[in-house]
Formats: structure tokens, C-alpha cells, sequence
């Protein structure tokens, strides 16, 4: 962007104010660090100039909104349009209280549902198994049936907004709930739009709600991409996780590049399957993390969606733009969240969310200042979106496109992090592509080395932590944390003895002996899925049913 | 005076949520601490990690929880290991607990409960203070 005798004179006058005018203040007054680094530790400067963007080529490498390699943004308009979805991801209890949740949310001007499931359903167990006790409607609402999904958006029609779902190994079987729901609701599944986040390969790194092993896992999920390409043409068929990679302790550039190296595997599977690479890409989408480093992070959303723009033109050969954008949900990093003072998170979620609006995000959800301690109450969930609001109405941030773009640090931070971001998917590739990468334990290691690094720094003092070793006060124990009903577990269990009693059990047992065939065979199991769903089996009959023909997972455990 | 024998650890993760970085790291802080330390890995039930105590015959065991069932399953872990015979082992827990629960499950026989931002050497000192070997 600048010609070689600018450059010269710039190099030239750089080396003399370091000589002279900084070398003197040092001297007087030392810097606070020798060396400094990002939240990631990528080593920072003092200061950065047009030499360290030189071999930036605007055209080809920053661009148009709109436009590949779509580093400024994936819209043309972006938020001069509309603004981001802002989707608070809630769910707790039964049906019943997490569907009073969302129309609260909905009627304070939330655009988007979010459905937060308990563990038993996320790992395919019904409220009544004996891996369930105490963990009934805990972290999400608790999905046993049909019936538990029909009490969870009744009144709220589903034509008319989107919801996202954070389930994994049984996303087929949530899925087809939602497709029943809706029917019932007179509403066809072509009008449905949401998504599953349907991302196994992140569980096994990360996450750890996975039941299936890789193989049959990656089946269901391109089973998925096929029957949606037909029957739910906007649904959002994956939402590839960095979210959770970066909450394990990855640092940014390995929260892109494990994103997208898992990102990379899905693609190869559905090709594998027999799909054309511009029939489901279009409706692929990502999940990031928006972490404290402000600028860091800014320049990680921009690399990262350079990069995937690159890797589905060059390596998959997609012509469609459409699969070439990264489109992305974010979410504030709960692990920042200190249980310490706990109003000082609100700070660092507006933080974090300037990150992820700055960074061209297509959705947000802000974490509640009382998280680190329980679930979220309603007052702290409304400050959570105000937060959104405030950035989105008062901030000015919103008013024209990808703002920080052209700042001489950002663009060599969004540079620096998609080259080591490619040097790591090299580094999987050579291993054999991310399936064989996480088998060998590779993903969790390198994480596992950048967590215990990080809390290494937090006990030398060398990373502060403001109210926890830091600015610390003596404190009241905080009052009015949110307490999920202990009854929950038993009225689910009566629920499903009363299911189990009323609807026709032979119908149940016949769907399900279909689908324990047809699991067996290549075929698509969505259809034979939503058969079982609509004649009310349960997920944990569903599941085991499943785990009959492809058994279970099993972690090999490091540390 | 201070004992020569290495103390033995086992790092549990009970209930179904699959958080382990705290876990993770508090195993391998106590390792670098000169501990000998074992990690269940995700969803053990109570049963399994009274057995996992008792047959690797551990002095302390370290349960992590992020998922909101402490007060069923740590309790339970205490009754199993009052069965067994094996009080004398130091139980400690961490995770997102709720202030209002620690009198309870300290009750159970806890010795004592780290929330989020406990420094890891205040772990390591409490160990060593209480551990009985």
C-alpha cells in the first residue's frame, strides 16, 4: 500500500525516533515490561508503522464487504443493514419455565431464541437413567419427548423466528423434534431457519457431550447436511465450535486453526458422502470466542474468515460465494468471568462484545455478570442484552463497515494470525486431518499446554486478573443466585411414566426397530429418525438404539 | 516434621459436564508440586471414583464439578467412602458452587470447597496441612 521510497524514509525515521526519542525516556522511565504479548502471547511492539503491513495487497487481501476474501465482512452493508442477532443462550428446568424464559427475552427485544439442554439430554439420556440423577434441568432445560419440545415453544411461532440449539451427538433427533413441533404448529419445514450446533469433533477436544464414536458421529452429521439441503434449505446445519476450544484454554491462533481444520473434515466427509461441495457449504456457519484482548480478537474474526474463504476457493474448489463465507456466532469467554466482584464482568462483557461487533459477527450472545457463580438470574440477563443494545444504538461502532480495518496493527495481527493459524491445519493435515489429529491427542495438548501456561502467568502476577490477584476486597458472599428447582427431576420422571403409559408402544418399538435396521445400512437416517420422534420414543430409547449399532465413545485421558 | 512419602492424588470429574481444564490443570500443578497424581477423565459416578480411590490407594481425592450437581453426587462419593472404610482419604471439591451450598457439603465431610480464582498454591498448602499420611 505504500511505495518502496516511503517505506525507506519511514524505516530510516523510525530508526532515529527509537534511537533518540524513546531511547531517552527509557532511560528516565523503563518500560512497565521488557518484552510484551497479546492475551494469546503473540509479541507485541511498541509501535506499529506501514512497514508491517508492506506486503499487504489491499485488493486481494482485504477487499470488498461482500466480496471474497470477505476479511472486511461477509455482508455488503453489514450493520448499516441490520444489526447482529442478539441471541442470549438460556434454558433451564422444565419445558415450562425455559418457554416463560424465552418470551421474557423475546419481549425485551431479544431477535433470536437460543436453547441451552440439560447434560442427560445433550448425552442422550432420558430424566429417569441413573447417570441423570442431579443433573435434571440443571445447565438447560430437560428434554425427554416430543411432548417436552411442544411445552418449550408453545405460543412462540416458529415461522417467525430463528432458534439456535447447542446439541451435539443428538442434534439429528432435536432436529427432527423441531421439524414435528413446527408441523404441528402448521408450519412446513421449508419455512423453518435456526441452528444445531451439530459439532462432534469439538466435543471430543473440548467439550465432552459426545456418545457415538468419529465414524458413525460424522455419518449422522452429513446424513443431516443431506436431508436439510432438501427439506430445511435455511437451516444452519453445523455450527463449527471454536467457542469451546478457546474456553479449554487455546489460545486465539489455536482457536482458529482447530476450528477450521474441523471445519476442514466436515467438508471432506460430506464430499466423501457424495455431495457437492456448493449444495451444503452455503449453510455451514461458525461459533467463536470473544476473549478480553480487544484488538487480538478483532484481528482473529477478520484472519479467520480470510482464511476459511481461501481454503473452500483453493482447496475445495467452490464456486458458489456463498460457501466461501464464514459466518459467525460469538459469545463472551466465560472462563474470564470471575466469581470475585462479580459486577466487574459486566466491564468485561462489553469488552468482548465490542470485539465481536467490531469483528463483523452475526450473532451475540453476552454472558451475565453472575455466571461464574450459577446460572444467570433475569436482572443479570438483562444487562447482558442492554450491553448489546448500548453498543448496537449508542456506540457509533455500527455505522460504517469493519472500522478498525487499515489500522497498522490490526492488519498485522489479522496477517500474523492466519499465517500461524495455517501453519497448525498444516501441521494436522500432515497427521492425518483433524479426526486422526484429536485420536492421537494432539488438539487436547497443545490446549491443555496453553491452559496450564496461562494459569501459570495469573500465579506469577506476570497476567493480572483485576479482583482476583489484583485490587482484591474483602466481600459479601453475592445474594439472589439463581436456584433451578429441585422437584424438576421428579416431575420429569413422572412425565415420562405417564408418556410411556399413553402413547402407543407398539408403534414406538416398531419405529425403533426400523431405525436400528436402516442404522446398519448407508441410508440417510434423518427420515427414520423423525418417525420415531413423531410417535413419541424418547431420546434415551432413540439413543440407546443407536448405541446398539454404533456403540459408545471412549477418551483417552491425558493431562 | 514433615513426611517423606509421596502423597497420592486422584482428580475426579463426577456428573456429566465435560469442563476439565481446572481439573486438568490442577493435576499437573500438583504433579509439578511433587505429587503423584491420577485423572478419572469425564462422567464417573460416585461408585467409580470410590473404587479408583481405593484401588490406587490415594491420600486426597479432588473432585471438579461445573455442572450444578454437587449436592447429590458429593455426598454420595462420602457415603461410599464411609462404607468402605476409607474416611482417613482428604476430600476436596471445586467448580461453580454456590456459596449457600459449602456449610452442606462440608457437612458431608468435605474439607474444603475452591470456587473460581483460588490461587493454586493455596491448594497445594492445604494439601500438604491436611492430608493424613
Amino acid at each position: 500500500m505504500f511505495d518502496k521510497e516511503s517505506l525507506n524514509r519511514i524505516q530510516e525515521e523510525k530508526k532515529r525516533w527509537e534511537e533518540t526519542t524513546v531511547k531517552k525516556t527509557v532511560a528516565k522511565a523503563p518500560e512497565r515490561y521488557e518484552k510484551f504479548y497479546t492475551g494469546s502471547n503473540i509479541e507485541v511492539d511498541r509501535l506499529y508503522t506501514p512497514l508491517d503491513v508492506q506486503n499487504i495487497d489491499y485488493i486481494n487481501d482485504l477487499g470488498f464487504p461482500g466480496e471474497y476474501p470477505f476479511t472486511r465482512g461477509i455482508q455488503p452493508t453489514m450493520y448499516r443493514g441490520r444489526f447482529w442477532t442478539m441471541r442470549q443462550y438460556a434454558g433451564f428446568g422444565t419445558a415450562e419455565e425455559s418457554n416463560e424464559r424465552y418470551k421474557y427475552l423475546l419481549s425485551q427485544g431479544q431477535t433470536g431464541l437460543s436453547v441451552a439442554f440439560d447434560l442427560p439430554t445433550q448425552i442422550g439420556y432420558d430424566s429417569d437413567h441413573p447417570l441423570a440423577q442431579g443433573e435434571v434441568g440443571k445447565v438447560g432445560v430437560a428434554i425427554d419427548s416430543l411432548e417436552d419440545m411442544e411445552i418449550l415453544f408453545n405460543g412462540i411461532p416458529l415461522d417467525q423466528v430463528s432458534t439456535s440449539m447447542t446439541i451435539n451427538a443428538p442434534a439429528s433427533i432435536l432436529l427432527a423434534m423441531y421439524i414435528a413441533v413446527a408441523e404441528k404448529q402448521g408450519v412446513s419445514s421449508d419455512k423453518l431457519s435456526g441452528t444445531i450446533q451439530n459439532d462432534i469433533l469439538k466435543e471430543y477436544v473440548a467439550r465432552g457431550t459426545y456418545i457415538f464414536p468419529p465414524e458413525p458421529s460424522m455419518r449422522l452429521i452429513t446424513n443431516i447436511f443431506e436431508f436439510c439441503s432438501k427439506h430445511v434449505p435455511k437451516w444452519n446445519t453445523i455450527s463449527i465450535s471454536g467457542y469451546h476450544i478457546r474456553e479449554a484454554g487455546a489460545t486465539a491462533v489455536q482457536e482458529v486453526a482447530f476450528t477450521l481444520a474441523n471445519g476442514i473434515a466436515y467438508v471432506e466427509a460430506a464430499i466423501k458422502a457424495g455431495l457437492d461441495v456448493d449444495e451444503f457449504a452455503p449453510r455451514l456457519s461458525f461459533f467463536f470466542n470473544a476473549h478480553n484482548d480487544l484488538l487480538e480478537e478483532v484481528a482473529k474474526f477478520r484472519a479467520a474468515r480470510r482464511l476459511w474463504a481461501k481454503i473452500m476457493k483453493e482447496r475445495f474448489k467452490a464456486k458458489d460465494p456463498r460457501s466461501m463465507m464464514l459466518r459467525f456466532h460469538t459469545q463472551t469467554a466465560g472462563s474470564t468471568l470471575t466469581a470475585q466482584q462479580p459486577d466487574n464482568n459486566i466491564v468485561r462483557v462489553t469488552i468482548q462484545a465490542l470485539a465481536a461487533v467490531l469483528g463483523g459477527t452475526q450473532s451475540l450472545h453476552t454472558n451475565s455478570r453472575d455466571e461464574a457463580l450459577a446460572l444467570p438470574t433475569e436482572d443479570s440477563v438483562r444487562i447482558a442484552l442492554r450491553t448489546q443494545q448500548i453498543i448496537a444504538y449508542e456506540s457509533g461502532v455500527t455505522e460504517t463497515i469493519d472500522p478498525l480495518a487499515g489500522s497498522y496493527y490490526i492488519e498485522y495481527l489479522t496477517d500474523t494470525i492466519e499465517k500461524k493459524a495455517m501453519e497448525y491445519i498444516q501441521k494436522i493435515d500432515e497427521l492425518g486431518g483433524a479426526p486422526k489429529a484429536i485420536e492421537k491427542g494432539y488438539m487436547q495438548q497443545e490446549i491443555q499446554d496453553s491452559a496450564y501456561r496461562y494459569q501459570q502467568e495469573i500465579e506469577s502476577g506476570r497476567r493480572i486478573v483485576v479482583g482476583v490477584n489484583k485490587f482484591q476486597i474483602e466481600e459479601e458472599p453475592p445474594k439472589n443466585l439463581l436456584k433451578v428447582n429441585p422437584e424438576v427431576e421428579k416431575v420429569q420422571r413422572r412425565k415420562l411414566e405417564n408418556l410411556r403409559a399413553r402413547r402407543d408402544n407398539i408403534a414406538v418399538k416398531n419405529a425403533l426397530s426400523i431405525l436400528e435396521e436402516k442404522a446398519k445400512t448407508n441410508e440417510n437416517l434423518m427420515p427414520y429418525i423423525l418417525d420415531c420422534v413423531k410417535t413419541y420414543a424418547t431420546l434415551g430409547e432413540i439413543c440407546d438404539t443407536l448405541r446398539k449399532v454404533f456403540g459408545e465413545y471412549k477418551a483417552t485421558v491425558t493431562f | 516434621m514433615e513426611s517423606t512419602k509421596t502423597i497420592r492424588v486422584l482428580i475426579a470429574k463426577p456428573g456429566l459436564d465435560g469442563h476439565d481444564r481446572g481439573a486438568k490443570v490442577i493435576a499437573r500443578a500438583l504433579r509439578d508440586a511433587g505429587m503423584e497424581v491420577i485423572y478419572t477423565g469425564l462422567r464417573q459416578t460416585p461408585e467409580q471414583i470410590v473404587e479408583a480411590a481405593i484401588q490406587e490407594d490415594v491420600d486426597v481425592i479432588g473432585l471438579s464439578i461445573l455442572s450444578g450437581a454437587h449436592n447429590v453426587l458429593f455426598p454420595r462419593i462420602m457415603e461410599l467412602l464411609k462404607e468402605k472404610g476409607a474416611q482417613d482419604i482428604l476430600v476436596i471439591g471445586g467448580g461453580v458452587i454456590p456459596h449457600d451450598d459449602i456449610p452442606f457439603l462440608k457437612q458431608c465431610g468435605i474439607a474444603e470447597i475452591f470456587t473460581p480464582g483460588t490461587p493454586i498454591s493455596t491448594i497445594v498448602e492445604f494439601i500438604k496441612n491436611n492430608v493424613r499420611i
